[in-house]
């Protein structure tokens, strides 16, 4: 590949009205597949991810130094548009008639007050792609319901089925924001396949609780089948046992373990010095190892307690049994594996410096996915967009900031 | 009849249990036809897995099997006899897309390896999803789903706990499959994304998919923040001052207000209680300090309603509340009714049941659903004969050889 590289989407330009995490992750992976996406925002109302993490507390001090939003928003260009003024919205639509995509996330219904609905958008584009990504879908009593993270994890069902046995449920984290960005992402690529063959753009409707239910499909099922309402068991599985995180050498280390069959499990009593089990009745089927599960996590925990997480996997993996740590932050950054599959790429930010950003999920041969570059200060591309591509001239430009519609 | 988006879309799996199948069913669902490859006699590894009809094991009624292979074409092929691969690379030469999760190095020693089928197909995506990616030292790992889950950090976040006493207790993998399923929308999209290109370029390719990546990809900030910024997070509660968990009269709800105006209306449907009207809580900051009582003010309030009530007035005021939902409660709600999100599929073993749809309504091209999950070998002659052209007798001998 030549140091430009071509990516799979490269010629696919979206405009991006996304905010917080789950609309800026499903374009920042488009952009991994070589899409441009062009984020337009403003200081009026700045995503929150520019300002504070939420997950910590903590300020970053002005719009341009959050390493949240330069994740959520690497490779990315950036326009400052003030959508409530009139002229920025008709500056969006000009950008939808240059775009294929164009994405959104915001409170169902805003983008209608804001003339920005899809009905209004397919007339100045008829081969436009809209995504409308929100909590509950755009459609039925809860339209315009609104949520984050926590919130999709709890209403979609993965929450309820999230805790320790008997326990309260969790609640679930950005992963739910992340999930449904990538649901997100796939839809909009199924669509450009079709507009490939077809001509022909649309709309997707996506609700964020919904692609988390589409990922408990046999619970639902076993509902349907046997009206069982399924709840928390922890790490449990139907079958297997041992078959949970045992705690290891140092503060909050642990090691997940799982045994599936009558092999696995010899070899691990061979390998925890405890030939005597193999003959125990009582462990001796799949059955009865599922029925005495409390039991047997009690003698693996002994065993692992005083043996580092690495030295339980390199162990066992030798063996054939699957252990491997429950891998932290840390972890991730230093591990082997992981440094030789070049799982880390670092990116410049103007502000913040060097930045490591973790590699995108798939690794492709003839296009390679890739982070370029951080995300876009405010502003940083109103030159670029709304000259080079909209055609607007210098003098049009400083009307429009002191206007404050480039804001 | 409407357009589907992936409509004229060849797919071939090879692939167990929940991610590649579920890859191979969003794609399916999206109107790419779907050949599935199962082992002879056993099958897909999940037709073992509950939960089953009426809790009476049986391969042909796993809801798990059911629900990630609806929409497919099923067919049996024995990989490791020589007329099972020639068998193999007639299927894959008329492919557009292979999602195959056999560990690295398997079709290279059965020559099936992506080199070997690009020689007769270049047109050929081949989507490879494994524990650990194609290289690496742990390539050859095994992981099991819990493995991968906490391969991959969320599980090290998982659950939020309050207190450091709490960290005595394992973390946790999220309920289900989540993982692996997740890993199964990534591997989708990444697949659609090589198959637009293949469109315009004629020209296929391979990619390498690794869970513990793939999983890892969904918790992207947080995996950054030791790289980065030295910090250690843990699954101590962090998220202070925005929220949490609330028990109501029948169970639980989640409430998050990001936003100052979100605090207000909570504290107005609350009303105004006198601890809660303090303005300095109007600042995420000052609330945070007091997370623990603030979190007890909201509760003695909550527990005195249902999580429904809170939900909806919530909502209305402008205060995201969201109520834990069993599978029974979204199954029954006015939302997924008036969405139609769940759809009935007829089973011949398992009978009518109702299945969770595409999370997203395309609005031109509509998913599309047209058979339920394939019995073992069910489309065995419409393949092999009718597509490949094998003869009735030929048919018969490869079965009694073992091989389909």
């Amino acid at each position: 590949m030549n140091g430009l590289g071509k990516g799979a989407l490269s010629g696919v330009r979206i405009t991006d009205l996304t905010w917080a995490w789950a609309g800026p992750f499903a374009t920042t992976l488009l952009t991994y597949l070589g899409a441009e996406v062009i984020r337009v925002e403003s200081q009026k109302r700045p995503d929150h991810t520019r300002t504070r993490s939420i997950t910590t507390g903590q300020l970053f001090g002005g719009l341009d130094n959050s390493p949240i939003f330069n994740y959520m928003n690497q490779n990315k260009l950036g326009v400052s548009l003030n959508l409530s003024h009139p002229e920025s919205v008709n500056l969006v639509k000009r950008l939808v008639c240059i775009s294929d995509v164009i994405a959104e996330n915001m409170r169902p219904g805003s983008v209608d007050r804001m003339g920005l609905g899809y009905p209004v958008l397919q007339k100045v584009n008829p081969s436009i792609i809209m995504l409308s990504s929100s909590a509950r879908g755009g459609t039925g009593p809860e339209k315009t319901y609104t949520g984050y993270a926590p919130t999709f994890g709890a209403l979609g069902g993965a929450a309820y089925l999230t805790g320790y046995a008997g326990d309260v449920p969790a609640r679930l984290l950005g992963e739910m924001d992340l999930i449904s960005g990538t649901a997100a992402a796939l839809a909009v690529v199924a669509a450009l396949n079709h507009r490939a063959r077809t001509g022909r753009g649309q709309l997707i409707d996506l609700s964020s609780s919904e692609v988390i239910s589409s990922l408990l499909g046999e619970a639902f099922l076993d509902y349907s089948m046997n009206q069982r309402v399924q709840t928390r068991q922890g790490n449990r599985d139907d079958i297997m046992a041992p078959h949970n995180c045992y705690p290891c050498l140092g503060k909050d280390n642990w090691v997940s373990i799982a045994v599936a069959t009558d092999e696995e499990w010899q070899t691990l009593c061979q390998a925890m010095g405890r030939p005597d089990l193999v003959q125990e009745e009582r462990f001796a089927t799949c059955h009865n190892r599922w029925h005495n599960q409390e039991e047997l996590d009690n003698i693996v925990a002994q065993w692992t307690r005083d043996k580092s997480r690495y030295q339980v996997m390199d162990l066992l993996q030798n063996c054939g049994v699957a252990a491997v740590p429950s891998f932290n932050s840390e972890d991730i950054y230093t591990d082997p594996h992981l440094n030789a599959r070049d799982f880390w790429h670092q990116v410049e930010h103007p502000t913040l410096g060097k930045q490591l950003m973790i590699a995108p999920p798939w690794k492709m041969s003839a296009t390679p996915a890739r982070n370029r570059k951080g995300g876009p200060l405010m502003g940083q591309h109103n030159e670029f967009v709304l000259g080079e591509l909209l055609g607007l001239s210098q003098s049009e430009i400083q009307r429009l900031v002191e206007e404050k519609a480039i804001y | 009849m409407s357009d589907t988006a992936l409509k004229g879309v060849s797919v071939l799996e090879y692939a167990n249990f929940v991610a590649g199948p579920y890859c191979a069913r969003l794609l399916a669902d999206l109107g790419a036809e779907v050949i599935k490859v199962e082992a002879p006699v056993n099958g897909d590894q999940s037709r073992t897995r509950g939960p089953h009809l009426q809790d009476k094991p049986h391969r042909e009624t796993s809801g798990l099997f059911l629900y990630l292979n609806a929409n497919k074409l099923g067919v049996t092929l024995n990989l490791s006899s020589s007329s099972g691969q020639r068998i193999f690379k007639d299927l894959a030469s008329q492919t557009d897309i292979l999602i195959e999760d056999n560990p690295p190095q398997t079709l290279q020693k059965l020559g099936l390896d992506y080199l070997q089928l690009k020689a007769i197909n270049p047109r050929l995506v081949m989507t490879s999803i494994t524990p650990f990616g194609q290289n690496g030292p742990y390539k050859n790992y095994k992981a099991y789903y819990l493995n991968s889950y906490h391969a991959s950090l969320v599980g090290y976040f998982t659950p939020e706990v309050l207190s450091e006493e709490e960290l005595e207790r394992e973390p946790l993998k999220v309920g289900g499959y989540i993982g692996e399923y997740g890993v199964g929308v990534s591997a989708a999209l990444a697949t659609t994304a090589a198959l637009y290109y293949q469109y315009f370029s004629g020209e296929g390719q391979q990619i390498d998919i690794s869970k513990q990546e793939a999983i890892l990809n969904f918790f992207g900030v947080d995996a950054a923040r030791f790289a980065n910024w030295q910090e250690h997070p843990c699954r101590m509660r962090q998220l202070k001052g925005l929220g949490g968990m609330l028990t109501c009269r029948d169970g639980h709800a989640l409430v998050a207000f990001n936003e100052e105006h979100q605090w207000q209306a909570l504290v107005k449907i609350m009303g105004n209680p006198e601890w809660a009207l303090d303005p300095k809580y109007l600042q995420q900051a000052h609330r945070a300090e007091d997370d623990e009582k603030i979190m007890e003010g909201i509760i003695q309030w909550s527990k005195q309603h249902d999580k429904d009530e809170i939900y909806h007035i919530g909502q209305i005021e402008g205060c995201p509340i969201g109520p834990v939902l069993s599978t029974q409660e979204i199954f029954d709600s006015a939302q997924a009714r008036a969405r139609e999100y769940f759809m009935e599929i007829e089973h011949p073993c398992a009978g009518i049941q109702s299945y969770p749809s595409l999370p997203f309504k395309l609005s031109q091209t509509p998913s599309r659903v047209s058979r339920p999950a394939p019995i073992r070998g069910q489309h065995n002659k419409e393949v092999y004969c009718q597509r490949l052209g094998y003869s009735q007798q030929e048919l018969i001998k490869l079965t009694q050889a073992g091989i389909i």
